[in-house]
């Protein structure tokens, strides 16, 4: 019985492992069909040349890194705050948009944003990717930091305040140095979420807005692209590494 | 203030929702002494202590360290401003800060002057000086405990608070800090205010206690007054065990069994012993019906169960209530 | 304190205003009013878009994304309950062997569609070795069907059903098992009398966090079905965009949502169950 597993778990691995494996290979493959001729980098290389993907890959950098500042920022004193004292309304609404599905987080970012631009003189672009992007990952930050508070022991910040630190003294210098890996965990998964998301981002965004993950929709569309498949393993592997080192962050 | 009292609670009242944790409580603890509070869970002698610290603002009464009202009617000073400092029960050390890091933490936020010198004479007086740049965690309990003072005495509080600061402390270790504790509040000179609910620990150690039940105090005096001349049945019976013959409180130890009848003695049938080492704990049941338990020394471990034995006892060791 | 507590609530609270409340409370506020000329809105308001999706043609769709969601949740169920099992019975390594589960799903969701995409087309590697190896003549239509939107759904959620089914699994009173099989029971009636039925929390959770999810799926079906496989997120991104009809799709995305967060709502006590 327990062989009968193992085997069958090696089986479901493959399965959950494989595709992605299959992609990175193929990137090295000198030809763009999907029989292999031989071990080449210049689909990678092709890449470089490639303007539109990276044009949407900047964009998509500095609106991850933006929003990831701004949303481990502010979810970070929030998820201090709620831990201190929940507030319903609050904890529900992020709740909420961790249940909404992104499609109707997509429309309703973008039913609202045109709403408002009927009394703003804006029209959509970065800065409304940006917003969408720091309203659906303050949920996760909020969550990482919760959970590694439920291990904070709460005497540390009266002894703060027994020894003559102010409340803003207690937090900055005995709390937030507890919180640190939990911090960087929390950005690196709002960094994560940020990058990768096309849905909300492809309703929101304008026309010179163009993000990596558009950018790639729009040519698996189109068909089997080897250059799909080399930018697709870069990140996948940046990505990995990145969630796995969140994941050791969140365990010290 | 009364006398020389550095600390006094005056009617002071606290409740949590419908529970009342404590109750009219009032106390002049004098300056220099080693006050405990004991009771048992529950009873109000941490929330007492937090009302002290600060972490805690008192529905009614006041409270006075010094000559200056701490909290009152409306206005309470943050644990910040107050020149007492807690010794928390888990200790509360900083883990992301070394020994030394802990112990300058209360200095560096007064913008203290001398820091250097007075971080090396608290950690001489602790001994702790060879520790100095230890993470927390590589530390022993009781060398933890040492760092939780040192950080607290460093600032020269007025009055010291300890939340049952051995309870997290092996037994074995624990009655040698026992020792240290009393004989570092000694030299030093602090006023210690001691939550515990382990009674040999109020005894051994204090000049008062402060008996607490249901957040009321029930009898405050020096550790002998106390257990010899109980308030009250609640007294009685926490500071040890108690017997209660026609009414009259008689301790185990004051209980004298002997096979021969003497004057005012009573007839007991031995219902059973329990064997402790230095001592044997004879329970016998009176004609009366009431029970007891005495303590005699284990060369009395002759008595049998069922056998007749005559308890007796002198008029000087009642307790009446 | 409060005070600190106010201000470090105060940027979480604009936030979650202009991203969450204020946009759905529009998207509400338009599923009861009409499409206007160009796009956009006007009034009167009316329940018209709500009747309007108990049309047989909506209809269709919302069954269609009940039934390839249920699929996939039931296909996820038996997939990881054996991987479950595995892992939870794995000693040493079972953070090795979980990580690994969680791994892939927080690379990009896109990429891992993509790949299949890769692999089933009529060019991608499976039919080209499957012809080379000269098993088939002609390729196998693998994409663009249902069949590819439930294979993308399984692979995207199977660790939301691992998890939690890890987690009981694991919380188990093996003595449990040991009585039943004391009191006679072979470890076929062992494991269907005793193992599964303590596992329901584990399993109401896990099929809840699939099916969610897979419910209101755009990119899966999007990419991996087509134009053949219209599910409510593939209605609601069409009424946004091409078609333009925004209070349709209003109602729409309303009522995708309703039913999802009454779903999770109902997970979260199953979750509970679990700590």
């Amino acid at each position: 019985m327990k062989r009968g597993i193992a085997a069958y778990a090696v089986g479901a691995y493959a399965f959950l492992h494989a595709p992605l494996l299959i992609l990175a290979a193929f990137s090295f493959n000198t030809s763009r069909f999907t029989v292999w001729q031989g071990f080449s980098f210049h689909w990678y290389a092709a890449l470089t040349q490639d303007r539109e993907l990276i044009e949407s890959a900047a964009n998509s950098l500095i609106i991850a890194i933006v929003s990831t500042a701004l949303a481990t920022a502010v979810g970070t004193l929030a998820g201090y705050a709620l831990w201190k004292r929940s507030i319903g309304w609050i904890s529900g609404s992020l709740y909420l948009s961790l249940a909404t599905p992104e499609i109707v987080t997509g429309v309703s970012l973008l039913a609202f944003f045109q709403w408002m631009f009927r009394y703003l003189n804006l029209r959509l672009g970065m800065h409304t990717v940006i917003l969408a992007h720091v309203g659906f990952s303050l949920a996760y930050v909020v969550v990482v930091i919760v959970a590694r508070l439920r291990s904070f022991d709460p005497a540390l910040e009266e002894a703060a305040l027994d020894l003559g630190a102010t409340e803003w003294e207690a937090f900055y210098r005995v709390t937030i140095p507890y919180l640190a890996p939990a911090i960087a965990a929390a950005a690196m998964l709002a960094f994560t979420v940020s990058i990768d998301d096309y849905v909300i981002t492809s309703l929101v965004a304008g026309v010179d807005s163009q993000t990596l993950p558009m950018t790639i929709y729009s040519l698996a569309r189109r068909g089997v692209n080897p250059m799909l498949n080399a930018v697709s393993t870069i990140i996948v592997v940046l990505l990995g590494l990145m969630v796995l080192l969140s994941e050791r962050l969140r365990r010290t | 203030m009364a006398e020389d009292c550095i600390l006094e609670l005056r009617r002071v009242s606290k409740a949590f929702g419908a529970h009342q944790a404590v109750s009219n409580v009032s106390l002049a603890v004098p300056r220099g002494a080693f006050f405990s509070l004991l009771g048992p869970s529950g009873c109000g002698k941490t929330t007492t202590l937090r009302l002290v610290a600060g972490f805690e603002n008192p529905d009614e009464g006041e409270i006075w360290l010094n000559g200056s009202r701490l909290a009152g009617p409306g206005e309470s000073l943050p644990p910040y401003r107050r020149n007492v400092n807690t010794v928390f029960q888990s200790y509360a050390l900083f883990p992301h800060l070394t020994v030394r890091g802990n112990i300058e933490f209360g200095l560096r936020r007064k913008r203290a002057d001398r820091i250097e010198e007075r971080l090396r004479a608290v950690l001489e007086q602790v001994q702790l000086s060879d520790k100095e740049l230890r993470r927390t965690s590589q530390l022993s309990g009781g060398e933890r405990q040492r760092v939780a003072l040192a950080r607290s005495l460093v600032l020269e509080p007025d009055v010291l608070l300890l939340d049952e600061p051995l309870s997290a402390l092996d037994p074995q270790l624990r009655k040698q800090v026992r020792a240290e504790l009393k004989d570092l509040q000694r030299r030093v000179g602090v006023t210690f205010l001691f939550v515990t609910h382990d009674q040999e620990e109020a005894l051994s150690m204090s000049d008062f206690v402060a008996v607490l039940n249901h957040g009321a105090v029930e009898q405050v005096g020096p550790p002998e007054e106390v257990y010899r001349h109980p308030a009250t049945r609640f007294v009685a019976s926490f500071l040890g065990a108690m017997n209660w013959i026609d009414g009259v409180g008689l301790r185990p130890e004051a209980l004298r069994l002997s096979r021969q009848a003497a004057d005012g003695s009573r007839r007991a049938i031995v219902t059973g012993k329990t064997f402790l080492g230095p001592m044997v704990y004879v329970e016998a049941t009176l004609e009366s019906g009431e029970t007891c338990s005495a303590q005699a020394s284990n060369g009395a471990t002759g008595f049998q169960a069922g056998e007749t034995v005559h308890v007796s006892w002198d008029a000087a060791d009642e307790v009446r209530l | 304190m409060k005070r600190l507590r106010s201000v470090f609530l105060a940027p979480t609270s604009v936030i979650l205003a202009a991203t969450l409340v204020a946009p759905l409370a529009i998207v509400c506020v338009y599923s009861f009013l009409s499409r206007g000329a160009y796009g956009g809105v006007r009034e009167p308001l009316s329940l018209e878009n709500y009747t309007r999706l108990w049309d047989p043609l909506y209809g269709l769709i919302f069954w269609r994304s009940f039934w390839i969601a249920g699929i996939s949740t039931a296909i996820c169920l038996v997939l990881g309950f054996p991987l479950a099992m595995f892992i939870a019975s794995s000693g040493r390594r079972k953070t090795l062997y979980l990580s690994l589960v969680i791994l892939p799903f927080w690379t990009s969701f896109l990429i891992r569609i993509y790949a299949w995409m890769f692999l089933l087309r009529d060019t991608g590697l499976i039919n080209t070795a499957l012809q080379a190896m000269g098993v088939i003549r002609e390729p196998l239509p693998m994409l663009y069907n249902d069949g590819a939107v439930i294979l993308g759904l399984v692979y995207g959620f199977l660790p939301f059903m691992v998890l939690p089914l890890y987690a009981t699994l694991e919380r188990l009173d093996a003595s449990l098992i040991e009585a039943s099989a004391d009191l006679g029971a072979r470890p076929f009636e062992t494991f269907f009398r005793v193992t599964l039925p303590l596992c329901a929390p584990g399993i109401r959770a896990g099929a809840i966090l699939v099916f969610v999810p897979s419910l209101g799926t755009y990119l899966t079906s999007d990419l991996l079905g087509g134009s053949k496989t219209i599910l409510i997120g593939n209605l609601v991104q069409n009424q946004f965009t091409a078609a333009r009809d925004w209070p349709f799709g209003a109602a729409a995305s309303l009522a995708l949502m309703i039913i999802a967060t009454a779903l999770l709502f109902a997970a979260r006590r199953s979750g509970e169950e679990l700590l």
